[in-house]
């Protein structure tokens, strides 16, 4: 494995990626669901009633997840461009990491 | 002179996407209690210019980061090149802004 792929930076990158990867994946469907509407609501409705499983919230939960830690990841990049940091670059990846935790479960327990 | 074009792009969409994506995720937690209906989604957003003006922009901003990145994905992870990465992008930057606009006029309009 190659030195820079050891570095915690190079994990905050592949999260960073792979989490816009699944958000990308997923769009499409989201698009798809909210247009259901179009056919009336109870289609829509039909939809939201399978949500409920909880599986399903459990898939939605890493959704909120992957949206979260791809945000903060995010305004970790752009906080290191644009303003005047240069140190701790680990701890805002890390801090990114863990909110992200905690929006996924803040979401996860009024889920259920 | 195009990749700096694209990476300013990104970081421009990415900008507007942050107080989006912050009061989005804000909205589903709160949302999520007790239950999704189609009636109260649709009862805040049928009719109101501001979730219509605020979706519509979410969804360009959207459209633009998510091409960008897949396209940065697809050049560097799998060296697509020339015509095939070029068309493939216009094709998934018109296909998100058609899908995501037409999903906002289906929860926007009466």
């Amino acid at each position: 494995m190659k030195a820079h792929r050891k570095q915690p930076l190079y994990l905050a990158f592949l999260l960073h990626r792979v989490s816009g990867l699944g958000l990308v994946l997923f769009l499409p469907f989201h698009f798809y669901v909210l247009a259901l509407s179009l056919q009336g609501n109870e289609k829509l409705d039909s939809f939201l009633h399978w949500s409920q499983l909880p599986q399903v919230k459990f898939a939605e939960t890493g959704l909120v997840f992957l949206l979260a830690i791809h945000l903060l990841g995010g305004l970790r990049l752009l906080a290191l461009e644009n303003l005047p940091w240069s140190n701790a670059q680990k701890n805002y990846a890390a801090i990114a990491l863990a909110s992200a935790f905690f929006v996924a479960l803040g979401f996860l327990l009024r889920a259920f | 002179m195009l990749e700096m074009r694209l990476y300013l792009a990104q970081r421009i969409s990415a900008a507007i996407l942050a107080p989006l994506v912050l009061m989005h995720l804000g909205l589903m937690i709160y949302a999520i209690q007790g239950g999704l209906d189609a009636g109260e989604i649709l009862g805040r957003t049928r009719g109101s210019f501001f979730w219509g003006s605020s979706y519509s922009l979410f969804v360009v901003a959207v459209a633009v980061h998510a091409t960008i990145g897949l396209r940065n994905i697809l050049r560097e992870w799998l060296q697509w090149r020339g015509p095939l990465l070029h068309w493939f992008s216009w094709l998934c930057l018109a296909g998100l802004l058609f899908a995501g606009l037409r999903a906002v006029a289906a929860v926007v309009l009466p």
